[in-house]
């Protein structure tokens, strides 16, 4: 994974363009924060999403913590992996632990989501 | 170091029995159950004799630690010691026997004590009327937010969103979602409180109530709450206050005169009843004047005599079978009779005091995270530690201390909440901090020691991990060889 080519939010949230759908999850700082991921509940595909709405949540031992859209559109597949096997998340968070892929309908949010160099300037 | 004993399954030897009979105790099942419905034979029952299971329960008994065996200081809503002598007066017969369906002609001692508590709820609150119905803290919450939605409704609008700032407990986002309303967090400021500002951004026509918990999850008690409610009820929306956390606030201020619209309180906890082992709790709702009308039913007659009330047009219907947990009222009209006004005021004063001793004490060896003034609990955070808040917590079952409660609120970090409670002694608060003290040190010596702990308890580590992504629910026979 390029992290070069990944984009953040101050919810530590990662957003990768695959033309004009964004792939997300949680970053890699997000899942060492929570600890062991046990259990997530994913999105609904076909669901229009605002950006900042709570699109998903990630629960570890410690914490139930909602994950934000990063951009506003529609949900169009959603990670079924993590519904067996959340360690996903632990694993490969910026990686095979994405959350869902959303066809992005205002392409100008993107420019306000952080670099890699500003989102760790922010974690620091 | 205790052995963990082993299951009734694994003690069962065939043949063995409790009781005796010389005849089989019910020999025409058949006359009462259709025989379709009856099985050949009872698969997998542990047999054991009567004092082996005696014995197993006592032995497992012994393996609880509880409020009664040590100190016990889990933070964000009150467990604490509360005293027998209302669990002795809750036990009387007139209590228990008196069944719900008994006329209430019959039964006019027992409305009446439902009548003295809401009227001394209200006096503690400051809200209009109360409602005993709800069954537990977050019963009562959902309660609140209906009577809001009912009351938004008849004005022409139940509105879309709800406001709950992130050190709110975290039951609010669930019921305000539950009442049919989206949730919006909003963040508190740097001093740990919500900031009117803040509030300002996030209020449009869509919102029906801020849900405030006051002391909040940090224990500070959130001083811009006046001009919180001027600014919803300017906005033709609501507050709710989340009343768990009352222990600090009893006898010193009142939510009603802060402008809260509704609030529920804890009986079990706040109130006397022990919490732990699931309930029964007792969440009652007190409102303002306006939200009066839309309260569940039965309401209790304000007149000696008379029957409760069911027939409300615009309630929001029945939320509890029955009158809710009437024994759970009763010690807490125990409790509150026998503290009296001052009592209770010294309730709350000493257990702001205790949690500020163990800031103090701590609070040199801990990060603090808010500098703001704190009442009845006290978090800190695991910054600079060599060691994880989990391990500090285990390592504390090592001295016969029960944790706090970590990793809460989510905006510390490592968070450590501490709630003491005005029950315990400055011996037992002495005891906790040199415990502490010690681990800081164990864990600044011998981090790994610290990290492997417990050491004094029946199980060491338990697998979270296993346990929550592959839970065994219940107890399945090994295969037969």
């Amino acid at each position: 994974m390029n992290a070069a080519a990944l984009k953040f939010t101050k919810d530590h949230e990662w957003v990768r363009l695959e033309g004009d759908v964004a792939v997300m999850g949680i970053s890699e700082h997000a899942q060492h924060e929570l600890g062991d991921v046990v259990y997530v509940e994913l999105p609904t595909v076909g669901d229009s999403i605002s950006r900042g709405d709570a699109l998903a949540n990630v629960e570890s031992v410690k914490a139930v913590s909602d994950v934000y859209a990063p951009v506003s559109g529609e949900i169009v597949a959603v990670n079924q992996e993590l519904e067996d096997h959340p360690e996903q998340i632990n694993k490969d968070a910026e990686g095979n632990g994405w959350i869902a892929k959303i066809k992005i309908s205002d392409p100008a949010e993107l420019d306000e989501l952080m670099s890699v160099e500003e989102y760790r300037k922010m974690i620091s | 170091m205790n052995a963990l004993p082993e299951l009734l399954f694994d003690k069962s030897r065939p043949g063995k029995t409790g009781y005796s009979f010389e005849s089989d105790p019910i020999p025409e099942t058949e006359q009462y159950v259709d025989p379709e419905l009856q099985r050949a034979g009872i698969a997998d029952f542990p047999s054991l004799s009567e004092v082996e299971i005696v014995r197993h329960y006592t032995n497992l008994s012994h393996l609880n630690h509880s409020v009664d065996s040590g100190f016990y200081p889990l933070g964000s809503c009150t467990m604490k010691y509360n005293p027998k002598v209302n669990e002795t007066i809750a036990a009387m017969p007139s209590f228990t026997n008196a069944h719900p369906y008994t006329p209430h002609h019959l039964v006019q001692g027992n409305i009446g004590i439902m009548r003295d508590l809401e009227a001394r709820l209200c006096a503690i609150t400051g809200m209009k009327a109360f409602s005993l119905s709800p069954a537990a803290g977050a019963h009562g919450e959902l309660t609140g937010m209906m009577l809001i939605r009912n009351c938004l409704s008849h004005r022409g609008n139940p509105r879309r969103i709800v406001l709950v700032p992130d050190s709110a407990h975290g039951t609010n986002p669930a019921s305000a979602h539950f009442a049919g309303y989206n949730v919006k967090e909003i963040p508190s400021g740097p001093d740990g409180v919500l900031e009117p500002h803040t509030l300002r951004e996030h209020l449009d026509k869509d919102v029906a109530a801020l849900m405030l918990t006051n002391p909040n999850t940090l224990g500070i008690f959130e001083r811009h709450i006046c001009e919180l409610a001027t600014a919803l009820h300017e906005n033709g929306s609501m507050l709710y206050m989340d009343g768990a956390n009352m222990n600090a606030l009893m006898g010193i201020a009142r939510p009603g005169d802060l402008g809260v619209d509704v609030l529920h309180l804890n009986l079990h906890k706040t109130f006397a009843t022990p919490h732990g082992g699931g309930g029964p709790g007792s969440g009652p709702v007190g409102v303002a004047d306006h939200l009066a009308p839309f309260l569940p039913p039965p309401v209790i007659p304000k007149q000696d005599g008379s029957g409760p009330r069911y027939h409300i047009p615009d309630t929001i219907g029945r939320i509890k079978n029955f009158y809710g947990n009437f024994l759970v009222m009763v010690r807490a009209l125990a409790y509150l009779m026998s503290l009296g006004r001052s009592g209770l005021r010294n309730v709350a004063e000493d257990a702001v005091l205790n949690a500020n001793y163990i800031r103090c004490r701590l609070s040199e060896l801990l990060d603090l995270p808010y500098q703001s003034r704190t009442l009845h609990e006290v978090v800190f955070s695991d910054k600079g530690l060599p060691v994880s808040t989990l391990d500090i917590a285990k390592r504390l079952l090592d001295y016969g201390i029960h944790p706090f409660t970590i990793y809460f609120p989510l905006i510390v970090h490592g968070a450590m909440m501490i709630e003491p409670t005005e029950t315990e002694s400055l011996e037992t608060l002495d005891l906790f901090v040199t415990a502490m003290k010690e681990i800081l040190t164990e864990a600044e010596s011998d981090a790994d020691m610290v990290r492997n702990a417990p050491y004094n308890t029946p199980l060491r580590r338990l697998d979270e991990v296993q346990a929550a992504r592959h839970p065994v629910l219940r107890w399945q026979p090994r295969e037969q060889e």
